[in-house]
């Protein structure tokens, strides 16, 4: 193989495969080195087998099931943990000729936004290794960033993957809810959880979303994406309306908002329109966030109790105390606190006021987008309020690190499509450009950002 | 605010032990948080429809085909203590005369 694949998009590596330069072994072992000298703690599991392939291999978040491979969704609860069988949407790609490269670090059952909560270890920032990457699908994006990956795969529930791929300074995207199947994915917050692409460009992450989205009989509330997906060749943006939101909030960081607001003067460069658009329930999305997605996790957990799966505490005592140490011995810090207010809300006598009135402000957001969608095209925003920050800042203050997800948060609450592209540097590490539609246009939003990445230019590779 | 017997009581609820030192920080990483999420009570909600699932989705008749489910083998594979077609688990209960064996049904799951 002459060519060398590091610097190529995974779109440009199957083509070297496919006009026969390089073969997919090739490509592959090319890869499994690369992944195997990860430095950042991106990788759980690296694959041992050549698997060859007509694409270039996957990068999966842990918690995808893979059948005989450690998967165990960054929890020491599922340590050791091979499952029977293969997610649908890992089984997509395997069918399309992307094979798995590896396992990748992930905050424990994707809870959290900096991969600081990983069962294993931090990851590391390529960009800055004193930062963190972002989370929860944290080693799939600092895979794909320092180039031990050529794309990768991860979950979002809300934000998991737009919100590393924004720290990261690559893009990530969430399809509307039902796009890809949920089969084989270790459940989170089932009405929310969504698996997607993390990729060096636009169109890798549209060619990875094609071949991952489907209607699945093993995942009832999956549809596939009706139209399917185009990939995008747009160079221009004449005639689309975009609707801005949250340059005002509090918290953004000035370097952030600049990025953001001079990507919007290259909407109007390429003929797109801007307006102001006003979500009033979104600010209230963290607040309902908080009880629906620990409500549904603490359902979804319970079944991590000793006796199918995992490891186990206490074989000697009485059934319940075994329950217990088991899960106080496997879970982690932020997984408990989820447990508990999950487990609080949807308590007697408090059910109404808080699962109750969260699901009615979900009710508000998605009403909110319906409205702005009448008027625009397609909602724009930050990313993330601010760039990649240090490893530990936020460890200590649980509600500062869920307000990093304050962007991200109302879209899948929504249920709505929405990627996030590199647009620029702030302080030397990347910021992220969020583009919202309405469900199911995600060939609209990826030709959007696709004629975007070309005007703005964004150089990913990170200074090492 | 959530105080040190309502930690306790949700942490049982959710078949978790807690350390002593888990109960006194959780108690207030707890207040924290709820205090967060109930400045939706700023919201007049009246009249609101709550929104459990956000595609809408009508039913889809699949056939009825019979197809082969996971090999009981298979299944036990992964569990700390398969025996006799089954999950073991310690016993739920004890008598005067000794403990109450709670092996899981062979036939279950």
């Amino acid at each position: 193989m002459s060519a060398d694949p590091l610097g190529m998009t995974a779109a440009a590596q199957a083509e070297l495969i496919a006009s026969g330069e390089a073969s997919g072994e090739e490509v592959f072992d090319f890869w499994r080195e690369r992944a195997a000298g990860d430095e950042l703690g991106a990788y759980l599991w690296v694959a041992e087998d050549n698997a060859g392939g007509s694409l270039p291999p996957v990068a999966v978040k842990d918690l995808f099931c893979v059948e005989g491979v450690p998967s165990g969704a960054g929890s020491r609860i599922l340590r050791g943990y091979r499952p029977p069988y293969t997610a649908t949407s890992v089984g997509n790609l395997q069918a399309a000729g992307a094979q798995v490269l590896g396992k990748t670090n992930q905050d424990e059952f994707a809870m959290g936004s900096s991969n600081e909560n990983s069962g294993y270890r931090p990851v590391q920032n390529p960009w800055d290794r004193t930062r963190v990457p972002g989370g929860s699908s944290g080693g799939s994006a600092a895979a794909v960033a320092a180039g031990t990956a050529p794309w990768a795969i991860g979950t979002d529930t809300g934000g998991s993957i737009r919100q590393p791929a924004s720290l990261c300074g690559i893009v990530g995207m969430k399809p509307t809810y039902g796009a890809i199947s949920r089969y084989g994915m270790i459940a989170f917050a089932s009405s929310l959880d969504q698996c997607g692409p993390l990729t060096r460009d636009v169109t890798d992450a549209a060619i990875l979303l094609s071949h991952l989205e489907s209607r699945d009989p093993c995942d009832s509330t999956s549809l596939g994406i009706p139209d399917g997906v185009t990939l995008p060749s747009a160079e221009r943006l004449d005639g689309l309306r975009f609707g801005v939101w949250g340059l005002e909030e509090e918290g953004l960081e000035p370097g952030v908002a600049d990025a953001v607001t001079a990507t919007l003067a290259k909407v109007e460069e390429l003929g797109g329109t801007l307006e102001e658009v006003d979500l009033p329930h979104a600010r209230y999305g963290i607040a309902a966030y908080y009880v629906i997605a620990p409500a549904e996790a603490s359902a979804n957990l319970a079944r991590y109790d000793g006796v199918r799966f995992g490891p186990r505490s206490d074989a000697n005592g009485d059934l319940t105390s075994m329950y217990e140490r088991t899960r106080h011995d496997g879970f982690g810090d932020e997984v408990k606190r989820r447990i508990m207010i999950g487990t609080y809300a949807l308590s007697s006598g408090y059910y109404e006021a808080y699962y109750g009135t969260a699901q009615k402000v979900r009710t508000r957001i998605a009403q909110d987008f319906v409205s702005a969608f009448e008027r625009v095209d397609f909602v724009v925003t930050p990313t993330s309020p601010t760039v990649a920050f240090e490893l530990g800042a936020r460890t200590a203050d649980p509600l500062a690190m869920y307000l990093s997800d304050y962007f991200t948060v109302p879209m899948p609450l929504a249920g709505i499509p929405a990627i996030s592209i590199p647009c620029g540097l702030s302080e030397g590490l990347p910021v992220g450009f969020q583009i919202a539609g309405p469900a199911f246009s995600e060939t609209r939003i990826l030709d959007a950002a696709h004629a975007l990445e070309r005007a703005i230019g964004f150089d990913g590779v990170p200074v090492r | 605010m959530i105080d040190r017997d309502e930690v306790l009581h949700v942490a049982r609820l959710a078949r978790l032990r807690v350390s002593d030192e888990e109960v006194e920080r959780l108690a207030p990483e707890l207040s924290k948080i709820l205090g967060h999420v109930e400045t939706m009570n700023e919201l007049d909600l009246d009249g609101v429809e709550p929104t459990s699932h956000v595609v809408d989705l009508t039913n889809v008749l699949g056939d009825d085909a019979p197809r082969p489910s996971l090999p009981r083998d298979k299944a036990l594979e992964q569990a700390p203590d398969a025996a006799d077609g089954g999950f073991r688990v310690p016993a739920a209960a004890s008598t005067r005369l000794g403990r109450v064996r709670a092996d899981s049904h062979p036939g279950a799951g």
